[in-house]
């Protein structure tokens, strides 16, 4: 335990250092802020409160922005240790590789969680301003909060998984974007056209709905948008999100990061100094 | 057995090939506590490999290793061993200070000692300023800084003089003279063969993954049976006389050098002395460790 410790105090310090606490916080407080202000239209129409329709845009949001600057702070981990040559004596030292994977993710996840907090909270003092009924909005904002932390952790872990693999801090940039693409924008565009071709047979009653939860990013927008007040405000796959019970997409998002810090030490023990 | 348990460093029929390419073969070798051993060897020799192995780092395709009693790697192991890898690198965003107080908090020491031990190391002014802004030196010495971390019972050191001066140099081998002292084994490779020949209890001398001898320098020089040189200055005028009695020697302007085998140096220092009044002054050169060196690694066709 001091050894995760220690590990995630100095990898805090190195993450300031290299400004990645200040770059994922402005990230997230700049992106929350522009998209509560544009998403102040619909209010009235809808009759929920503003910070429950912030929250909706903010799933949106958080879709996206917090896989990849889990990506971006964790594609380095490995690779980087790899090309700057600190791998073959940091692991002669008592330290397993597990106990060096885990003290990475706690200090990553901390600078992950410091910056939405920092912009999910600026989006709710922005709805707190212009509406006093925003408080009804809460949980669904809490609830949106650690589930961003789980949806950040499963990312970094499979970032550590890609460095360890890569080896080379080149190769495993590009996988991470690849990996983004893919699990983010390109997988939801093939579940669609699935979809559209099945035009409602097997694939949309059956498999959909499990290809849906199997994503912990489709997953985590089920979860947060299943249990909004606001989810009419959401189109597209969250249009999905009546037909899966939320309970499936909380396991998924809390069973990915698991699964993925799984993948990560695997791969990293196949890594030879 | 009894014998091997008091080792603090057995290898034994050691191989280990990369993609079929030898690396190591039959290697073997045993470091005892408070013994300091120079590892030697051209690059590509197997040094580091060898090293890795020790460490646990790498695995190994036959033979056996014990370090400190136990598998090299292991929890045991890992925590009486410290390593210094050739070119040490660090992360450039921490102080040298933060570096090693993470390196005391791995090994489950007190952060205390960070001071103590760059102070050791002569880095006690550059230890709040980043590694980043390090020479290479400085850098070479906050990895001996860390190798020093509680007491360590076997130190495996891979150039650990590259990149220091030569004042640092000799600092840093009265810092291991104080380490074997208190029973610490040492294992280090070095190319620069003059320091280690004055400053390790034995030599071993590794070529294309072969141990092709090991002992002390006296051992290698008479194993190795180079001739010794002789100088021999005449006094005034009896240059001549001193060429004629010694014709195996070549006259140099000043003086007469000899190259004379080890069997034959007795009898030709007893034919010198004989010469009475004609010799002004003798000077003898043993091989050198250089010589030593490369009589054998040429041996094995280098």
């Amino acid at each position: 335990m001091t050894r995760i410790l220690a590990t995630a105090a100095t990898e805090f310090r190195i993450a300031l250092r290299n400004r990645w606490v200040a770059i994922a916080v402005a990230m997230m407080v700049l992106f929350s802020l522009v998209l509560s202000a544009a998403g102040s239209a619909p209010t009235g129409a809808l009759g929920a409160d503003r910070l429950s329709v912030s929250v909706a845009s903010l799933t949106s949001l958080g879709v996206y922005l917090v896989p990849l600057v889990a990506l971006l702070m964790s594609f380095d981990a490995i690779a980087g240790k790899v090309e700057r040559g600190t791998l073959p004596l940091l692991l002669t030292y008592p330290v397993n590789r597990a106990e060096v994977l885990l003290g990475k993710l706690v200090a990553h996840l901390g600078v992950l969680s410091l910056a939405i907090v920092a912009g999910y909270g600026s989006a709710a003092v922005a709805a707190f301003a212009v509406d006093p009924e925003a408080a009804r909005g809460l949980p669904a904002l809490w609830r949106l909060v650690w589930s961003s932390v789980l949806l950040g952790a499963a990312f970094l872990c499979l970032g550590y998984a890609l460095s360890a693999r890569a080896r080379r801090p080149s190769g495993a940039a590009g996988l991470a974007i690849g990996l983004w693409l893919g699990m983010i924008v390109l997988y939801d565009l093939g579940l669609l056209a699935g979809v559209v071709a099945d035009d409602g047979g097997w694939f949309t009653t059956d498999l959909f709905p499990w290809l849906l939860v199997a994503n912990p990013a489709d997953a985590f927008r089920l979860f947060n948008l299943a249990a909004s007040e606001a989810t009419a405000a959401a189109a597209g796959i969250g249009g999905m999100a009546g037909a899966i019970p939320p309970l499936y997409a909380l396991a998924s998002i809390l069973l990915w990061p698991a699964l993925a810090m799984g993948l990560a030490v695997l791969a990293f023990r196949k890594v030879t100094p | 057995m009894e014998r091997r348990m008091t080792q603090s460093l057995t290898l034994s029929r050691l191989s280990k090939s990369y993609d079929g390419t030898p690396a190591l073969r039959d290697v073997a070798l045993e470091v005892a506590p408070g013994e300091r051993v120079a590892l030697l060897g051209h690059n590509g020799a197997g040094k580091s490999t060898m090293m890795k192995i020790i460490l646990g780092l790498i695995p190994f395709d036959s033979g056996t290793v014990e370090v400190l009693g136990a598998r090299p790697g292991s929890a045991r192991a890992r925590e009486g061993v410290a390593y210094l890898p050739e070119n040490v690198a660090f992360h450039p965003s921490l102080t040298g200070l933060e570096q090693i107080r993470h390196y005391l908090r791995l090994r489950g020491l007190p952060v205390g000692g960070a001071m103590d031990l760059l102070g050791r190391v002569g880095l006690a002014e550059a230890a709040g300023r980043r590694i980043g802004t390090y020479s290479k030196g400085m850098r070479q010495r906050i990895g001996l800084a860390q190798a020093l971390i509680g007491r360590p019972r076997l130190l495996i050191l891979d150039e650990p003089t590259s990149g220091l001066d030569p004042v640092s140099r000799r600092d840093f081998y009265a810092l291991l003279d104080g380490l074997a002292a208190e029973g610490a084994a040492i294992l280090l490779s070095s190319h620069a063969l003059t320091e280690v020949e004055a400053r390790t209890d034995r030599l071993v001398i590794l070529s294309r993954g072969r141990v092709v001898t090991q002992g002390t320098l006296p051992e290698l020089r008479r194993a190795a049976d180079l001739p010794v040189m002789l100088h021999v200055t005449p006094r005034e005028g009896a240059g001549d006389r001193l060429a004629q009695a010694l014709p195996q020697g070549r006259m140099n302007g000043t003086a007469l050098h000899l190259d004379v085998a080890q069997r034959d140096k007795l009898p030709v220092l007893a034919q010198i002395t004989t010469l009475g009044d004609a010799v002004a002054d003798l000077e003898i050169t043993p091989s050198s460790l250089e010589d030593i060196y490369s009589h054998y690694s040429r041996r094995d066709g280098q």
